[in-house]
């Protein structure tokens, strides 16, 4: 078939184009313009190549020491509250009910939480915790527990840990209740009939069912985590000291507070490419986990399973996704 | 192993007081015996599936009790029971192997290693499943899987019974036929009590001994293939049985004849004494009604068409309002499109309200 030339047909592309250029190509490069210049502010920029990378890479300088300090406690941060929400995520997921009214209160109260603004959330628990007039704060005070986010590192760890717990934890029991309810209930019926443990239809009907969902689950909750910034900077603004700072704060730091956008702009840069390549990661991951499924199913001589010198027709040897 | 008896049975997903006529499951009492090959025959919604579940316990009976060899098992959990049962679309446990997913329900069970390598060797020998049993599961296809589920629901020799939920839905048909001669043989082989739910005449003819034809939530008979076929109890197993299905005809009946439009036709037996005020009804099968050329004191029809089905030919006839199919001998044609029905006294059924009537020799 001939192709039909039609050179207009550019501009039906153009509104794309611009629109994509001005809210990324155009920030993108300004920020990879700025990363390899040093400003005095009057608008004035002298050139500085890639010494802001060298210096953010080297731990031993101000700026590495505060970026690595910084990621290391962010990817602490984010280890934790998974190792926090995926399991309680999951044990919320199975403890919920399969059907009736509960079902929809069970799904308003859990969704709740992830209704409330970042900064709402924030706030919340900023008064939540204060020893003065929080709820939280003053009764673990007056039971004696010398509880003050705002001195104490750990107390400040504890409230930032909490908070992303209760805020998020409803996200991941959601996606894993789904994956629960997508199972039919013919897994549950036979594993009744064999004879499974509660443990056993767990470990060998739920949790393989739930696997796509999970890494769904943790994919976003790394993510998000990886980029958390309204939250703690509401309740502790990074504090005490630098305990609470993680990169998104420390990054609005050096750009907004000390207007160094230089540093600003290769750290931001680097940031992202550690989030895209985290990204790239989950994604190879999650399909490959799907494909190899796949041509596995393929490749394997299903057919051989048949006796020999049977009639098959091509369809039958295709795996079957839906009924698998 | 054991035999299973139903006593007045019967299920409601309403409760125990819905309406009597509202039962997915209406009363029943009956008797399976040890190593017999029962299939539950009937359309979708007739209450098979849940007469099936009943048994394995997944249900708890409204009414009625079941006893596996004169034991009350009713209040019993399916895990307790000692059933297997085989679901309609394959159930595959999928981190596990072909041979741990076979070893399965032994291991719940605390049977020593040794029996369970036996025994698994010994099924997966029969299903052809013996060269896959240290393959991922996951990855065969969808009548390979079911023959694992099969295989889970055969590898314990203890149970009373295994139920087969419509087990080969998902398999394609010529591979249906090998695995339903599988199953036949297995049987056989296993002396297992086999009870199988289908909506398919054809599988429950041909896997089993005794066939129980449901309707409408009852069990409206129970017998073998042929007896269905010879002398259906009840009009609905007359028009569910057989392809094409029983002919049913309003009609007068009256000593030893029928009459219908006036026409008499002859019966083999005598019916004096019919309940007064019940619909009557004749029903002849088509293989014994043969269309002739019209003849006085024939029966006569017009014909819509006539299907070939290679070995036999079937017309569409139609007496009045009635439509009814009728062999058609080698070479018969009609000029005019209306032909006289020959009915074969010895095979023309008499029912009252939809049941069998016995007539006296």
């Amino acid at each position: 078939m001939d192709k039909t030339i039609n050179q207009k047909a550019w501009f039906l592309v153009l509104p794309v184009f611009l629109v994509v250029a001005f809210s990324a190509v155009i920030p993108l490069m300004t920020v990879v313009n700025y990363s390899m210049q040093d400003t005095f502010g009057n608008n004035q920029f002298f050139w500085n190549g890639v010494g802001w990378f060298k210096e953010l890479l080297d731990p031993s300088t101000d700026l590495g020491g505060r970026f690595l300090a910084s990621l290391g406690r962010n990817l602490f941060f984010s280890l934790v509250i998974l190792a926090i929400e995926v399991p309680l995520g999951i044990v919320i997921a199975l403890s919920m009910p399969r059907e009736g009214w509960t079902v929809a209160a069970c799904l308003v109260i859990l969704a709740l939480p992830l209704l409330i603004p970042w900064n709402v959330v924030g706030t919340i628990w900023q008064i939540f915790g204060r020893p003065d007039i929080g709820l939280l704060g003053y009764t673990l005070n007056s039971l004696g527990i010398n509880y003050n986010y705002v001195s104490n590192e750990i107390d400040a760890w504890v409230t930032v840990i909490v908070m992303d717990v209760w805020h998020w934890t409803s996200l991941v029991a959601l996606l894993c209740y789904a994956g629960l309810k997508s199972i039919p209930d013919a897994y549950y019926q036979a594993a009744q009939i064999d004879g499974a443990s509660r443990w056993a239809v767990f470990t060998a009907i739920q949790l393989p069912k739930m696997n796509r969902v999970l890494l769904i689950a943790v994919l976003l909750r790394f993510m998000d985590s990886f980029m958390i910034y309204t939250e703690p900077f509401v309740v502790t603004g990074g504090g005490p000291g630098n305990s609470t700072t993680f990169v998104s704060i420390e990054l609005v730091k050096i750009a907004l507070g000390q207007f160094d956008l230089g540093k600003a702009a290769a750290l931001s840069l680097v940031y992202n490419l550690i989030i895209l390549i985290v990204c790239w990661v989950f994604y190879t991951v999650m399909t490959n986990a799907g494909v190899e499924r796949k041509t596995q199913a393929e490749k394997e001589p299903a057919a051989e399973l048949k006796p020999a010198g049977a009639l098959q027709p091509a369809h039958a040897l295709q795996p079957k996704e839906g009924v698998a | 192993m054991a035999r299973i008896d139903l006593v007045d049975l019967a299920h409601s997903y309403g409760g125990n007081d819905a309406a009597q006529e509202s039962f997915a499951l209406k009363p029943v009492t009956m008797t399976w015996r040890q190593g017999g090959a029962y299939a539950l025959l009937g359309p979708s919604g007739c209450g098979k599936t849940t007469l099936l579940n009943v048994i394995s316990g997944i249900i708890t009976p409204s009414r009625g009790k079941i006893l596996f060899d004169g034991k009350d098992i009713t209040p019993l959990s399916t895990q307790k029971r000692n059933i297997a049962q085989v679901f309609q679309f394959p159930v595959i446990y999928d981190t596990m192997t072909v041979g741990e997913n076979l070893a399965f329900p032994l291991k719940n069970r605390g049977v020593p290693k040794a029996d369970i390598d036996k025994r698994v060797t010994q099924i997966g020998r029969l299903l052809d499943l013996e060269p896959y049993l240290n393959r991922k599961a996951t990855r065969l296809t969808a009548d390979a899987k079911q023959k694992i589920s099969l295989g889970r629901g055969l590898v314990r020799n203890d149970v009373a019974a295994v139920l087969f939920d419509e087990p080969l839905t998902v398999i394609d048909p010529e591979l249906k036929w090998q695995l339903r001669s599988k199953l036949k043989a297995l049987h056989r082989e296993l002396d297992l009590t086999m009870i199988y739910v289908t909506h398919d005449q054809t599988e429950a003819l041909t896997f089993a001994d005794t066939v129980v034809v449901m309707h409408d939530g009852r069990v409206v008979q129970s017998g073998t293939p042929a007896e269905l076929f010879d002398k259906p109890a009840h009009t609905f197993v007359g028009y569910f049985i057989g392809s094409p299905g029983m002919n049913i005809l309003p009609a007068e009946v009256r000593g030893r004849e029928a009459r219908i439009d006036g026409h008499v036709i002859a019966l083999n037996r005598s019916y004096d004494h019919l309940p007064a005020g019940a619909k009557i009804e004749i029903g002849v099968r088509p293989e014994f009604v043969d269309v002739v050329a019209p003849a006085p004191g024939l029966l006569t029809s017009k014909i819509d068409r006539i299907d070939d089905l290679g070995r036999i030919r079937f017309a569409r006839v139609r007496v009045g309002d009635a439509k009814l199919a009728a062999r058609a001998p080698g070479g018969f044609t009609s000029s005019d499109g209306s032909a006289g029905l020959k009915f074969d006294p010895s095979h023309v059924h008499v029912y009252a309200d939809s049941l069998l009537v016995e007539g006296a020799v």
